[in-house]
């Protein structure tokens, strides 16, 4: 079943490590809601790519941004009103909403959203430290933080997924260990533990020797014990960046590391549908005088499958993808995963291979080496 | 009977680097409407890419240009080109043997530097009349007077009536013109004595076969006549004769005494028409070649290895075509444990070999792996038989060997007397010997040291030039070889040895080069999955060590819908990176490191 992924690129200003598309417009938001629900109703611009798109149950939708609730509740509902008249979407669905501490503070604006259907909630915490949070340009305090989490939980929607960042300017083990402790007591089921990475052309790019980052083994260090510390907590490690309660999955993002299909709307959302990738660009004036998305090669094939797959402590079945893609491994993989093993790098039972957490670190490499291993022999 | 040939000049441009060599040569081109304006490309002469980008000529071109003079008379002025480092210095005395007179250009904001002094030393061997320029006297730093009392005081040259031009501009660059036609003597010769021309250049061309440069000194020569080169005796039926016009050859059917032009006669190799030879007419052979002919030999060696091994056919055919056009460049198929099959090369100097690496990467699209260069040594077994070998791989176990013989060379260091210190300590550290000094002026000394060729051919010549600020200059010849007391430096890998990076040197040295090597594997070896020991050994004795650590981090934190495409590009340039890297048993090593270690003396 495929996911509907809407992005939303507004945000109140933009965050110095941020590369997502997003404006600060709010002239904008009328146009850009009439676009998507014009999009959603016709798939007039995604056109023959959507195929069969209309009669297929809908598993997921997922509100990104940007900042999703910088548009307010009634924006966003009826957003969502808009993909249930138009698709399939079975009352079990996921639906997701990215939301800023600061801009749904609003009253009523969660209750808004679990009455549109809403089921989810993913708040950007980023450090209950407030000092990291105002490098990291977020406006909220921890106290705002916590009101929402608070608000979001008394209307009903107790799937919330908070947002830590790792390896931020300033941070210590010490100062992560009261992030985490802070998450924790507000009783979310899910968290995302995101590495900082810097991305091209973005402040802190720019800034990068004046930032005071933590050293790269202090943030291998502070990944580790974040891990160990949320398992104690009876968290399952489910993906690289991401922890949650037994059955409390972000079945949308999931949905991504399997390489299942789903279309995204929006300028900048990327689509994988019908064996095609492709996506808006990251211009709202285009999107919202209909222009049509871009092509972006072909998706699926096992290097795809292995790369997504691997980000999951459930690994790959080399069986599966056997089957599922007719390569077969080449007659060294075994021997290169067994030393890796040893390392303490994966697990590999003679046909699954799994990463660990020391693994997860350098997912790259090891992801590269499991797919030249299948290259050898297609 | 010896005549004068009143209306031809043969001239070539010399200069410091930057001081405009090229553009005066462009301008003097157009002056003589040589090239059409819209065919002019910036700097004509130095044709290869290569050569634009580092600002050096590695191979000599000549052009004719014809000049109506103010006196009404027109010229036929053959400028010839010299390419411009120590391991084609051969070339460079081919191309001077070849003029009467050379252009000495100087930088009117700069004055005399190194280069202006090593190659009018370089002109004046060859007892060439210099004609001195001033150029640049458009930039507002530009001081001509002062810089010609320079000339005049450092040089020995008059200036009184040297041109003053902008060669960038155009303005009075006509002068130069007059000057050659004025100053410069015109050569002298017999057309009907036996012939004789030196062969100062030879490039191949897929049509024409080679053809051959020459500076005709006596005699003439015609299509259909038979030619010999005199160093190999082969004979060929000459097919063109004519001048090199700066966009194609002119075929004139004749070449006569005093006069430079090519000739082409369906010659298949230019080892067959080599830098230096004589050329003369079977039925009027000349008794006696000109003299200076050396067979120029390789001297530095090293194994080049096509980074997939697929591409080895590529990698032969692509040495055959260089060698072509290249008579230095020698290779032979080898094997490695570590790289595979290749070939081992030999080369003149380190430019060379460097040269002839770019060019295999850039114009044939191959990724090479090279191994450490290295000369000649002869070694003498306790069994008395002798072997030579210019692969350490190849080194005999050192229980078996009686002694060894490295190659020595026979070097001139000529440099401002300042720097005497700074050379001799150089010197000093690359086991020299010093035989004698000699004050050429009062500014310009030669230092004359014999050295050990192994510790010249890696980076004493960059070495040189960075501790004297670039006035010094060096030149060097092979002596023979010497007793000497060396060992095989053998580098491990997690254990392996890596036959490929094995290194040949004074034991004197071997301790302080080991940690040097063992360190810069370190820093150049990207961390991988585990730790890696590097390990340095003579025999089985490890003198060295240092360790890579393991890669900790290396991921992708955010990977959802819109981040698909990217990380699968990541991959893709994980694994063209890959390309790159030769895996040494469990160890991937880049291109780099292997060349990082030949360069130790860097100032680091």
């Amino acid at each position: 079943m495929p996911g509907i992924y809407i992005h939303v690129p507004f945000c109140a200003s933009k965050c110095p490590y941020c590369d997502f598309y997003s404006v600060a417009d709010r002239g904008r938001i009328d146009n850009y809601i009439s676009a998507v629900i014009d999009e959603l109703a016709t798939l007039r611009r995604v056109g023959p790519l959507a195929g069969d798109l209309k009669h297929r149950a809908i598993a997921t939708v997922y509100f990104g941004g940007g900042t999703p609730s910088f548009v307010g509740a009634e924006n966003l509902s009826r957003l969502l009103l808009a993909v249930k008249d138009n698709f399939n979407v079975p009352s079990g669905a996921e639906i997701t909403a990215e939301c800023n501490p600061s801009s749904s503070l609003a009253p009523g604006f969660f209750e808004t959203l679990a009455a549109a259907g809403f089921n989810r909630v993913s708040l950007g915490m980023q450090s209950a430290v407030d000092a990291e949070r105002k490098k990291l340009g977020r406006k909220a305090t921890a106290v705002d933080v916590e009101t929402a989490v608070k608000a979001c939980q008394s209307a009903g929607i107790t799937d919330i997924s908070l947002d830590i960042m790792l390896g931020v300017p300033e941070q210590t083990e010490r100062s992560l260990l009261s992030s985490q402790d802070f998450a924790l007591s507000l009783g979310v089921t899910h968290l995302s533990a995101y590495m900082l990475s810097i991305e091209e052309g973005t402040f802190f790019d720019k800034k990068r020797d004046a930032l005071n980052l933590p050293e790269e083994d202090a943030v291998c260090d502070m990944y580790l014990s974040l891990c160990e510390y949320l398992k104690n907590n009876g968290f399952r490690h489910y993906e690289i960046s991401n922890f949650c309660l037994p059955g409390h999955e972000a079945r949308h993002n999931t949905a991504y590391w399997r390489d299942e299909e789903y279309l995204g709307i929006g300028p900048a959302a990327h689509s994988y549908l019908n064996g095609r990738r492709f996506y808006f660009p990251r211009d709202l004036d285009a999107f919202i005088s209909g222009m049509p998305p871009v092509d972006d090669g072909p998706g699926g094939g096992p290097e795809e499958a292995v790369m997504l797959a691997l980000r999951l402590d459930t690994g790959i079945s080399l069986q599966e993808i056997k089957e599922k893609f007719a390569v077969a491994p080449s007659p060294g993989l075994p021997a290169i995963l067994q030393k890796y093993q040893s390392a303490g790098l994966l697990t590999f039972d003679g046909d699954r291979i799994a990463l660990t957490e020391k693994g997860f670190l350098v997912s790259n490499a090891l992801i590269g080496d499991v797919i030249s291993a299948m290259d050898g022999n297609r | 009977m010896r005549q004068k040939k009143e209306h031809i000049r043969n001239f070539s441009i010399i200069a410091h680097i930057d001081h405009g060599k090229s553009t005066l040569a462009d301008r003097l081109l157009e002056l003589t409407d040589s090239v059409a304006k819209r065919d002019m490309q910036q700097q004509l002469l130095d044709n290869m890419e290569l050569e634009k980008e580092r600002g050096i000529t590695i191979k000599a071109r000549a052009v004719t240009l014809d000049y109506k003079a103010h006196d009404g008379n027109t010229y036929e002025l053959n400028l010839i080109d010299t390419p411009g480092h120590v391991d084609f210095n051969y070339e460079v005395s081919r191309s001077l043997a070849a003029c009467d007179g050379a252009i000495l250009i100087v930088d009117a904001t700069q004055g005399v530097e190194a280069q202006t002094l090593a190659n009018t030393y370089l002109a004046l061997e060859h007892d060439l009349e210099l004609v001195p320029v001033i150029n640049k006297i458009d930039l507002p730093a530009a001081d001509p007077d002062r810089v010609c009392a320079d000339v005049e005081e450092i040089i020995g040259l008059d200036c009184e009536d040297a041109p003053r031009i902008s060669a960038k501009t155009g303005q009075n660059v006509e002068a130069v013109l007059e000057k050659i036609v004025r100053d410069i003597p015109c050569p002298e010769g017999d057309d009907d004595a036996p012939f004789k021309a030196l062969v100062f250049d030879s490039v191949y061309d897929n049509y024409k076969g080679v053809i051959v440069y020459v500076r005709v000194m006596d005699g003439t020569l015609r299509s259909g006549d038979t030619m010999k080169m005199m160093a190999t005796g082969a004979t060929f039926t000459v097919v063109e004769v004519g001048h090199m016009r700066a966009m194609s050859l002119e075929n004139t059917g004749v070449l006569k005494a005093g006069e430079v032009g090519y000739i082409t006669a369906s010659i298949k190799s230019v080892s067959e028409a080599r830098v230096g030879d004589t050329v003369t007419k079977v039925g009027n052979e000349a008794a006696e070649p000109l003299p200076g002919y050396k067979k120029v030999n390789p001297m530095v060696f090293c194994g080049l290895y096509p980074a997939d091994g697929a591409d080895y056919e590529a990698l032969k055919e692509a040495l055959e075509k260089l060698q072509l056009n290249d008579a230095a460049l020698s290779f032979e198929p080898e094997t490695s444990g570590a790289l595979g099959f290749g070939f081992r090369c030999g080369f003149l100097g380190l430019l060379h070999l460097e040269i002839i690496q770019e060019r295999l990467e850039r114009e044939y699209d191959l990724d090479l792996v090279s191994t450490v260069p290295s000369v000649v040594y002869k070694i003498h077994l306790s069994d008395g038989r002798v072997v030579e070998i210019d692969n350490p791989t190849n080194y005999p176990d050192p229980a078996i060997i009686d002694y060894v013989e490295e190659p020595m060379a026979d070097a001139h260091i000529y440099s401002p007397p300042e720097y005497i210190g700074v050379i001799m300590a150089l010197c000093q550290d690359r086991r020299g010997t010093l035989k004698d000094q000699q004050y050429i002026s009062s500014d310009r000394v030669d230092i004359h040291y014999k050295l050990p060729l192994n510790e010249i051919i890696y980076d004493f010549f960059d070495a040189l030039k960075s501790r004297t600020r670039g006035y010094a200059s060096f030149d060097y010849e092979l002596c023979g070889y010497e007793r000497s007391n060396l060992v095989k430096l053998d580098v491990l890998l997690n254990g392996d040895l890596i036959d490929a990076l094995s290194y040949i040197i004074h034991s004197e040295k071997a301790y302080p080069r080991a940690r040097k090597i063992a360190e810069k594997l370190k820093d150049n070896i990207p961390r991988q999955m585990f730790e890696i020991p590097v390990q340095i050994a003579i025999g089985g004795k490890v003198i060295a060590r240092e360790t890579i650590k393991a890669m900790r981090k290396d991921v992708l934190a955010k990977c959802y819908g819109g981040d698909i495409t990217r990380k699968k590009k990541l991959l893709e340039k994980q694994k063209e990176g890959k390309k790159r890297m030769r895996q040494f048993g469990t160890v991937e090593v880049p291109q780099e490191a292997f060349m990082a270690i030949l360069k130790l003396d860097d100032q680091t």
